[in-house]
């Protein structure tokens, strides 16, 4: 068996980072958008958790600040998506260009 | 010396008299005015025969010399601040207010007072029945103050007070019918052809004090007389020219006489006393009494003789054709005045002042005449229109007729010493000019009898030419009339007498009498020309043919001229027709017209007629100035005007186009413009962003990975 280094948990961590930039990126329904910000800021934290194991444990301090600024981050990003629901009857990122020229 | 004390009382008393005439004269009776003005003047003559009576007295004891009596200092000081550069060093600054009293100034002072007495008796008849008769007084009495200041003033500034109070009394009396535009125009041309007079006057008395150092006539006098200064000194020429352009203003000479004639619109009484007998002597005075400076110029005194000569002819001969009575006689003046300055200019002083005292009596009496004539001929003036009045006014023609005959020099009458010594004399100096000069003369005293006596024949003898309603009116004066008439006829007789030569047996008291004053200027001016001495001394004895050669020839002349008068005029009827006229029809329009002067210098002094389109002179500068004010200084204004707002204008394009258009609005334009393509980056996507963000993020990395 290969032993589990912190190596392995960069690449899992880059991998899911690199799936919630994609998400963010592509995905139409903005809830899914924040979702993918959620995995954005997971994959975060799995790094800094990681190398605190060598760092000592300011790494995991922080990742535990990044989780509560996750929290309040969704819960008022939902609320702007509630805000913009009920003005605009739909959640497609793509229609949300009021600011367009 | 009571009375030489008190001499400033002698113009005081009628400066008093113009006061309460200024002051309360509207409110007066006539009776109230007469005992004041005519007082005045009556007192002052008495004290001015006390005045000389004890002078003669108070000469005799001091070595004849001139009685001065010095009130204040009234210009400059005496402290010593008011020192002024003269010529050689300092000198202060002082005119006094200073009486003086010397034979010369005392034969003027008798008859000024004299005569002006007469007169202002005169003028109470005369004037009886016009409207401002406190105001005619007033204005007499304060040209008697004025006149006598002049006359008794110890300096040259005094002398100059009097001068112009003389200019101004004759301004105010010569328009004293101030309502008639031609009295008015007279009266301002009077003035100011005296005042280009007192312009030559003040600048030879500046430079008399610069070269002397004094205004005082015995100061100069010193001076002069001292041998200090060379004949022909230039300045002391220079200043005894600029003297006699005063004198040419005031005596009416050549070419400042145009006033006089015109000066016959006032009334009658001032003809007589201001143009006849006083003012117009002031010249005449004031050359005599700087006769010291005249000595030591002898090219003045040459144009002193020279234009006096040329006024003698030139006005006797416009005399000639006159038809106003008052016009004949101020021509009259005019000339018997350049008798006078030809006497002082070949250095016959004595002689010139006998004239100037002679000329006093007949012509007031002339002139008072012809006023008592035109009284009689309600108002009439023209002697077309007169004739045979002779036995209508026998006094009045009596007295003319003895006047007459004085100024065209019948012996034994006064103008025939006076004006028969002028000729002497000047037949006496040496040079072929002088005899021209004496020609001259001789020519005037022919037009002179010849103009005179025309007068006489058409005023009182030959057939009536006045209208019917005249006729009825012509009546003899009243006796506050008559009598001055006589009393001046006596003196026209007597006075000559004063003055009798010595070839006629006479001893020539008058000539004596100013010797304190003439004689060493005479001695020195005939020691320049050393023939003279002995000619001079001689001439009471071997020159005396030709002194009776010529005395014959002048009652030759004289007689000539009445004889063509008789029979030119004797018997003229109405439509009579002028000899002159007849012979020499365009001599007799020139005489007429005056020589044209007045119109030569309306066109070319005043400006009052124009050349072609063009206006010169005075009025000619005016309208040349109003031009410029109008044309040059307005078109730099308004220039200066246009100027500003084609300035503004400038200025408001270059605010609007290039400071707000380029450089306020450029850059927003620009940045307008710019945003036009700028705003395209912005989709609005979001997800548009986040990729350029993330795109952005892999570019740093790659970069601080790769570096």
């Amino acid at each position: 068996m290969v032993p589990i280094t912190t190596l392995h948990y960069l690449v899992v961590a880059a991998a899911l980072f690199v799936l919630g930039v994609i998400g963010v990126l592509t995905r139409r329904n903005v809830v899914v958008v924040l979702m993918s910000i959620e995995l954005i800021l997971n994959a975060v934290n799995l790094n800094l958790v990681a190398f605190s194991r060598i760092h000592g444990l300011q790494g995991q301090v922080f990742s535990i600040f990044v989780i509560t600024d996750a929290a309040a981050e969704a819960a008022v990003g939902l609320g702007i998506l509630i805000a913009f629901f009920r003005n605009k009857e739909t959640v497609n990122v793509d229609e949300v260009d009021l600011l367009k020229w | 010396m009571f009375f030489l004390n008190q001499i400033w009382l002698i113009p005081l008393l009628p400066a008093f008299g113009a006061a309460i005439m200024f002051f309360f004269g509207r409110k007066l009776q006539k009776s109230a005015v007469n005992a004041i003005c005519v007082g005045a003047v009556v007192v002052a003559f008495l004290w001015a025969v006390g005045c000389v009576w004890q002078y003669t007295q108070w000469a005799d004891a001091n070595n004849h010399q001139p009685f001065q009596k010095i009130i204040y200092t009234w210009l400059g000081s005496d402290t010593g601040h008011l020192v002024y550069r003269t010529h050689t060093g300092t000198a202060e600054f002082k005119a006094d207010a200073g009486f003086l009293l010397d034979p010369l100034s005392s034969i003027w002072l008798l008859f000024v007072t004299g005569v002006g007495m007469l007169i202002h008796i005169y003028s109470t008849g005369y004037m009886a029945h016009e409207g401002g008769y406190y105001r005619f007084f007033g204005y007499l009495n304060l040209f008697m103050f004025s006149m006598l200041t002049l006359i008794l003033g110890n300096n040259y500034v005094m002398m100059f007070v009097g001068w112009e109070g003389v200019g101004l009394c004759s301004y105010l009396l010569i328009g004293f019918y101030f309502l008639r535009h031609s009295a008015s125009t007279a009266a301002n041309k009077a003035f100011i052809v005296n005042r280009i007079g007192d312009a030559g006057f003040l600048l030879g008395m500046m430079t008399i004090s610069w070269y002397f150092g004094s205004f005082r006539y015995t100061d100069v006098i010193e001076m002069a007389r001292s041998g200090h200064f060379a004949i022909g000194d230039p300045v002391i020429t220079a200043a005894t020219l600029l003297l006699f352009v005063g004198a040419c203003g005031k005596s009416a000479q050549v070419p400042l006489y145009v006033w006089l004639p015109d000066a016959m619109e006032g009334p009658t009484p001032v003809s007589a006393l201001i143009h006849a007998a006083t003012m117009v002597t002031a010249g005449v005075y004031m050359v005599a009494r700087s006769n010291a400076l005249f000595i030591l110029a002898p090219t003045s005194m040459k144009t002193v003789a020279i234009v006096g000569a040329i006024t003698a002819i030139f006005a006797a001969s416009i005399g000639l054709v006159q038809n106003d009575i008052k016009r004949v006689l101020a021509y009259s003046t005019v000339s018997q005045l350049g008798y006078m300055f030809l006497a002082l200019g070949v250095g016959a002083f004595a002689a010139g002042v006998f004239h100037v005292f002679t000329h006093a009596f007949f012509k007031a009496l002339l002139f008072l005449g012809a006023g008592s004539v035109i009284h009689a001929m309600s108002g009439e003036q023209d002697m077309r229109n007169m004739g045979d009045l002779h036995a209508r006014i026998p006094k009045t023609h009596w007295t003319m007729f003895i006047a007459t005959l004085a100024i065209a020099g019948i012996p034994p009458f006064a103008g025939f010493f006076s004006k028969d010594e002028i000729l002497w004399q000047s037949w006496l100096s040496q040079g072929f000019a002088y005899h021209l000069l004496w020609i001259i003369g001789y020519g005037t005293a022919l037009m002179t009898a010849f103009y005179m006596f025309r007068l006489m024949y058409l005023t009182f003898h030959g057939r009536p030419r006045m209208s019917h309603e005249v006729e009825h009116h012509i009546h003899e004066s009243p006796s506050s009339m008559t009598v001055p008439l006589i009393i001046l006829a006596f003196c026209s007789i007597t006075a000559g007498w004063l003055g009798l030569p010595h070839s006629l047996g006479g001893s020539n008291r008058f000539e004596k009498f100013l010797e304190p004053v003439f004689s060493t200027e005479a001695k020195v001016m005939r020691a320049e020309e050393p023939g003279q001495v002995a000619a001079g001394k001689k001439e009471e004895e071997h020159t005396n043919p030709t002194e009776y050669t010529l005395m014959f020839l002048s009652v030759a002349a004289a007689l000539a001229g009445w004889g063509m008068a008789w029979r030119a005029y004797r018997h003229a009827d109405k439509g009579y027709t002028e000899p002159i006229a007849a012979a020499a029809p365009p001599v007799y329009a020139t005489l007429l017209n005056k020589y044209y002067v007045d119109e030569a210098y309306d066109y070319a002094f005043t400006g009052r007629r124009k050349v072609g389109d063009v206006r010169l002179g005075a009025l000619g500068a005016g309208e040349a100035s109003s031009w410029f004010d109008s044309h040059v200084i307005d078109g730099t204004v308004n220039g200066a005007g246009w100027t500003t707002r084609a300035v503004a204008t400038l200025s408001t394009w270059w605010d609007k186009w290039i400071i707000d258009g380029l450089l306020v609005n450029g850059p927003a334009i620009l940045a307008r413009i710019m945003s036009y393509p700028t705003r395209l980056l912005q989709w609005g996507l979001v997800q548009w962003y986040a990729l350029v963000m993330v795109a952005g993020l892999i570019g740093f990395v790659a970069y601080y990975a790769y570096k």
